[in-house]
C-alpha cells in the first residue's frame, strides 16, 4: 500500500504542475453544456428536459479527454517499466492510475457541474443529484478508461480505439444517473438510481483494475 | 546465483536469440555486447521480467525466477535507455517517488552521483547527462541482488563514469550482480563477457 500512495501523490503533484490538463476538461465540459441551448433555441422547458442526459454526455466526454495519455506518457519515458517492477502489481498500479484520473478530471467537473446546469436550466432542486450522478458516473467512467487506456496501450490510433471501447461501456451510467437527476428534477427521489450507479462503480472498482493489470502485463 | 537455462526469445516473427544459457555469481558481473538488434536490451527485459522467455528456464537460487514475480521484481534494478523521469518534478521529487517504493534516503543518493546542488531544480533542465545520473542514482537508494543496466554510461563525462564504478564496486562486494548491455568501456574490473 506504501506504493499505492506515493504514485498517489505523485500523480497528484504532476496534476498540480500542469494544471491546463484538468482545466481543459472543465473547459470541454462547459462549452458542450453551451452549445446545447444554441442548437435547440432558447425554449426553457425544452433545455429543462434534455438537461440530465446532456449533462452526463458532457461529462462523460470531457473525462474521456485525458484517457489516452493516461499510461502512454509513462510507457514512453520508461516510468510504466518501473512501476511494473515495484512490487506493487500491476492492477494496484492501474487502480492507482484510475483514482489519480477521477481526482483530477471527474472532481473538477462536479465544480463546473452547476455553471453547466445553469446554461441547460436545469430546476436549483436537482443540482445536488446532478453532482452526486456525475461524480459517480465519471468514477465509473475513469474505472473502465483505465482498463481501455491499458488495452489501447501501444495500438496505433488508440486515442480513437479508446473512445469506441469505452463509451458504449458507458451507456448504463448515462441511463442511471439522467434518470436520477430527472427524478430529482421532477420533486422525486433520486437515491434509488444513485444507488443503481453506485453498485456500478462497486462492481467495476475491482474488475477494470484487475482487466487493465493484465492488459499491462501482457504487453 | 542467477542461472538461465536455454533462453530464447522472440519479437514479432523474428528469433532474437535461442539456447542462451549462462549463470551469474554473487558479485560478479556480466557484460552484453553484441551488434546493434542484437538482443542486448530484449534480454535485459527478459530477466527483468517485463516480457515472457519463448522457452527456457531463469533460476534463482536453482528455483524458477518467474514463479512470483513480485518477489523477483523486489531483488532487482532495472535501468533502460529511458531515464523514467517526469521532467516537471524537481531532481528530488523523482528520486524521493522510488526512494518511497524501495526505502532509502534520496537526499544521499543525489549526492553519491554528484547531484547534490542540482535537488531542487526541475528534470526538465537538466543535461542529458545529468539526466542519465539522476537515473543512476536509483541505483544507490537500496541494496538490491540484481542490477540490470542498459547502456549506462552513455551522456555520462569522465568523473561521472568514475563515481559509476565505485556505485559498482561496492554493490558487487556486498555480493550484487551486474549484468550490463554496453558499447562503451565500463568500469567492470573481471566482468565476464556475454556475446550476443
Amino acid at each position: 500500500m506504501r506504493g499505492f500512495g506515493a504514485l498517489l501523490g505523485r500523480e497528484m503533484r504532476l496534476a498540480i504542475r500542469h494544471p491546463a490538463d484538468s482545466l481543459a476538461a472543465v473547459l470541454f465540459f462547459v462549452l458542450v453544456a453551451a452549445l446545447f441551448p444554441f442548437g435547440i433555441g432558447p425554449a426553457p422547458e425544452a433545455l429543462a428536459r434534455l438537461a440530465p442526459g446532456a449533462l452526463l454526455a458532457a461529462g462523460l466526454l470531457a473525462a474521456l479527454l485525458p484517457l489516452d495519455r493516461l499510461f502512454g506518457a509513462d510507457a514512453e519515458d520508461g516510468t510504466l517499466d518501473q512501476l511494473l517492477l515495484s512490487g506493487m502489481g500491476a492492477a494496484v498500479v492501474a487502480l492507482a492510475k484510475a483514482l489519480a484520473h477521477w481526482l483530477v478530471t471527474g472532481l473538477p467537473l462536479l465544480v463546473a457541474t452547476p455553471v453547466a446546469g445553469a446554461m441547460l436550466n436545469l430546476a436549483t432542486e436537482a443540482w445536488p443529484a446532478a453532482m452526486a450522478a456525475l461524480g459517480l458516473a465519471t468514477a465509473f467512467l475513469s474505472l473502465l478508461g483505465t482498463a481501455g487506456a491499458a488495452l489501447t496501450l501501444g495500438a496505433r490510433r488508440g486515442g480513437v480505439l479508446l473512445p469506441l471501447l469505452v463509451l458504449p461501456l458507458a451507456i448504463p451510467a448515462v441511463i442511471f444517473g439522467a434518470a436520477g437527476i430527472e427524478a430529482a428534477a421532477a420533486g422525486l427521489e433520486a437515491r434509488p438510481y444513485l444507488l443503481l450507479l453506485g453498485a456500478l462503480v462497486a462492481a467495476a472498482l475491482p474488475l477494470a483494475p484487475l482487466a487493465a493489470g493484465a492488459a499491462l502485463r501482457v504487453e | 546465483m542467477l542461472q538461465a537455462e536455454n533462453l530464447a526469445c522472440r519479437r514479432g516473427e523474428r528469433v532474437v536469440f535461442a539456447g542462451l544459457s549462462f549463470k551469474v555469481e554473487a558479485g560478479a558481473a556480466v557484460l552484453l555486447t553484441g551488434a546493434n538488434g542484437a538482443g542486448k536490451s530484449t534480454l535485459l527485459r527478459l530477466l527483468a521480467g517485463l516480457l515472457a522467455p519463448e522457452e527456457g528456464r531463469l533460476l534463482w537460487e536453482g528455483a524458477d525466477a518467474f514463479a512470483d514475480r513480485a518477489a523477483h521484481a523486489g531483488r532487482l534494478r532495472y535501468l533502460s535507455h529511458a531515464d523514467a523521469l517526469k521532467p516537471a518534478l524537481t531532481a528530488r521529487e523523482n528520486l524521493g517517488f522510488f526512494a518511497r517504493l524501495w526505502g532509502g534516503d534520496a537526499g544521499a543518493a543525489l549526492d553519491q552521483l554528484g547531484l547534490g546542488p542540482l535537488a531542487e531544480l526541475p528534470a526538465r533542465v537538466l543535461s542529458s547527462g545529468q539526466k542519465r545520473r539522476l537515473a543512476l542514482a536509483r541505483l544507490a537508494l537500496a541494496p538490491a541482488a540484481i542490477w540490470l543496466l542498459d547502456e549506462p554510461t552513455v551522456g555520462l563525462d569522465a568523473a561521472s563514469v568514475e563515481r559509476l564504478g565505485g556505485l559498482l564496486a561496492r554493490h558487487r562486494a556486498a555480493g550484487g550482480m551486474v549484468l550490463a548491455a554496453t558499447h562503451l568501456p565500463l568500469p567492470l574490473p573481471s566482468a565476464r563477457e556475454l556475446r550476443l
